[in-house]
């Protein structure tokens, strides 16, 4: 900096909101990513299946419904990978197709509840008061229930159906990115720059939007990440239980229920819907860790002098 | 005050509901500035000079706090303007300058986006004529290569730049009255007083009345034209810089300047003060839920001259001889003789 005048910028900004070191911008939120291998490799495990998911069928080497008397219950064998279930179908056919729904259903619910809860969380906590209280109240009695029985309660009012099963899921997450973000939103409503904006002539929804959204949005990222995880697991458990995904579809949640039966002489049946299930949730947990760590400043320098140290 | 005030404050009171009852921040504040004029608020912490300004802006939160008097602004009564009115005054007719430069500027926003929002939110600009603009306030408070600056994001910036981007913010949409809040509070002493010269250069430049709220006497010395005193949210005097600097009558004040350190070596006969012999004001500031009756500063006033000090309040007066538009008035029940500087 060409300054004239001027002390450097103090330390007095590493205690900062989430005061943006070289995270600003996704670029420098990707490089930070990718140094942790761990994360890395999480990203490339997601990004193969949602390959998968987005070429689907053309990747199976059987169709998805295609059933053949001759072949049912054979184990892993190079004609087929993953064995054969008891209808004869490719079981490694019916994983790959299977992304689709799984992961779809998980996103959709997870971009439900990010919306609703943000938007309830951003206004509950701007606003404070009456709004407050009756929204975060609200968010209390969802949260109270367990999260598998509201959604099975959600569905026995809708339906069964995978579209009923994202709003049902949808519904459960809500409440915690409400909390998530009304708890950021109490500490950046009170700072300086909110009165600052506001004393220029910003309105509540410029303020909302411009000034308190950006500051609270790595907390919401990372419970972003992990609640996918938690709502794939959501989408297996009620597809599980006959709710979500309905058969014939193929949906690892589905076919997990179905191998049940057979756990004892088919065993890949359910194992390989499992472990893509297992993959998955475990890569969006990793990832949803990793992010915590990039967007904290504080924790990341801990993090780079220890390693460092190393 | 030769003009006709731009703002004018008239028996302004905030009280603010706290859990230990109400808490009577500013009790009866009048005054007005002119424009072109400097006004310098003084006193402590805790004395209600942020708040008397903030809730003028409708900054105080409301509840908890009441809000009752007059603040004449172009003819509407801030105090009675609804949010929506006040809003169009916030920025265009008064803007603010804050303490703390390092918390004033939105961390994840550039330069550039914070220095626009006052003229896309009342001038109705484009991104394209916003930005232009954006560089030449820039240029005006002056930062090097303003182009350039404003891809910046605050932390890239040192303490002094931030409070110039500030500045360049609250003069964006032209401002009337510029209140500054403790702007200098935050800076160190050699940008303090490049702040304190670039406020009064714009102020010649754009003919604005400016409010300096301040803690230090010090600060305000060189540059205003009247000085209110504030304690426990009443003025306690006011007056002309000179006059009220060269004669204060009030004892707080007399113990607000006998506690600045003053330059000059005392070894070669000059007027300087050591530090060792800077006075201190002892107790606190009274707590604004229990306000002790009478004079606010009677329980640590070292004068006490009249007995109607701890029961009575003492009105703001004219000093004995006190002359001009704007005069010197102190709020005490006697006449203190001239002070003995040594």
């Amino acid at each position: 900096m060409t300054a004239l005048d001027d002390t450097p910028a103090g330390p007095a900004e590493a205690g900062q909101v989430a005061a943006p070191d070289e995270a600003v911008g996704a670029r420098g939120l990707l490089r930070a990513l990718l140094r942790n291998r761990l994360a890395a490799a999480a990203l490339v495990v997601l990004a193969i299946f949602v390959v998968v998911a987005v070429l689907g069928e053309r990747l199976a080497p059987y169709g998805r419904n295609e059933v053949s008397s001759a072949d049912k219950l054979r184990a892993p064998s190079l004609e087929h990978p993953f064995g054969t279930d008891q209808l004869g179908r490719d079981v490694l056919s019916r994983v790959l197709i299977g992304a689709e729904p799984s992961l779809r259903v998980g996103l959709v619910a997870v971009g439900i509840a990010l919306v609703a809860g943000v938007v309830l969380g951003l206004v509950a906590g701007y606003y404070r008061g009456l709004v407050d209280d009756v929204v975060m109240r609200c968010m209390d009695v969802l949260f109270a229930f367990p999260a598998i029985l509201l959604a099975i309660a959600v569905m026995a009012i809708r339906g069964r159906g995978a579209t009923n099963a994202m709003i049902a899921i949808g519904v459960v997450y809500t409440p915690i990115f409400a909390r998530v973000t009304r708890a950021s939103v109490l500490t950046v409503r009170e700072q300086v720059f909110v009165r600052a904006a506001r004393s220029i002539g910003a309105g509540d929804l410029r303020i909302m939007t411009r000034h308190v959204l950006p500051n609270v949005a790595a907390p919401i990222i990372v419970q972003t990440s992990i609640s996918l995880a938690f709502a794939i697991l959501a989408e297996a458990a009620l597809s599980f239980i006959g709710l979500g995904t309905q058969p014939p579809e193929p949906s690892w949640g589905r076919m997990l229920a179905d191998g049940r039966g057979f756990i004892q002489d088919a065993w890949w049946m359910a194992v390989f819907p499992g472990l893509a299930i297992f993959a998955v949730v475990l890569s969006f947990n990793v990832t949803g860790d990793a992010l915590r760590d990039a967007l904290d400043p504080r924790q990341r320098s801990a993090i780079e002098s220890a390693a460092g140290r190393g | 005050m030769a003009a006709e005030p731009v703002l004018a404050v008239d028996d302004l009171r905030v009280t603010i509901a706290t859990r230990r009852g109400p808490a009577r921040v500013v009790n009866g504040v009048s005054w007005a500035v002119a424009p072109g004029e400097t006004l310098a608020v003084v006193g402590e912490s805790g004395s209600g000079k942020s708040v008397s300004v903030l809730s003028l802006l409708g900054l105080v939160p409301r509840p908890p706090a009441t809000v009752t008097g007059r603040a004449t602004f172009q003819g509407q009564d801030l105090v009675a303007l609804p949010e929506e009115a006040l809003r169009k005054v916030r920025g265009p007719g008064i803007a603010m300058v804050f303490q703390d430069p390092m918390t004033s500027l939105n961390p994840v926003l550039t330069v550039g986006r914070q220095l626009t929002e006052g003229m896309e939110v009342h001038l109705g600009l484009d991104r394209r004529a916003a930005t232009e603009r954006a560089a030449e306030l820039l240029d005006l408070v002056g930062i090097p290569s303003p182009r350039e600056r404003l891809a910046s994001y605050p932390h890239h910036l040192s303490g002094g730049m931030r409070q110039r981007v500030m500045i360049a913010v609250a003069l964006s949409c032209e401002p009337a009255v510029l209140i500054a809040d403790e702007a200098t509070t935050a800076l160190d002493v050699t940008i303090q007083a490049q702040i304190v010269e670039l406020i009064a250069e714009l102020q010649r430049e754009l003919g604005m009345a400016v409010v300096w709220i301040t803690h230090d006497l010090g600060v305000v010395a060189g540059i205003a034209d009247r000085v209110a005193v504030m304690y426990a949210g009443r003025i306690v005097e006011e007056g002309a810089v000179d006059d009220l600097y060269a004669d204060p009558r009030h004892p707080y004040t007399r113990g607000l300047l006998a506690s600045l350190p003053v330059l000059g070596d005392r070894a070669r006969g000059g007027e300087g003060r050591h530090p060792a012999d800077l006075a201190v004001i002892p107790g606190l500031p009274p707590d604004p839920v229990h306000l002790p009756p009478g004079c606010p500063f009677h329980p640590r006033c070292p004068v006490r001259a009249d007995e109607r000090c701890a029961t009575e309040e003492p009105p703001l007066r004219p000093v004995p001889g006190a002359r001009g538009p704007a005069p010197h008035r102190v709020a005490t029940f006697y006449d203190l003789p001239p002070e003995d500087r040594r």
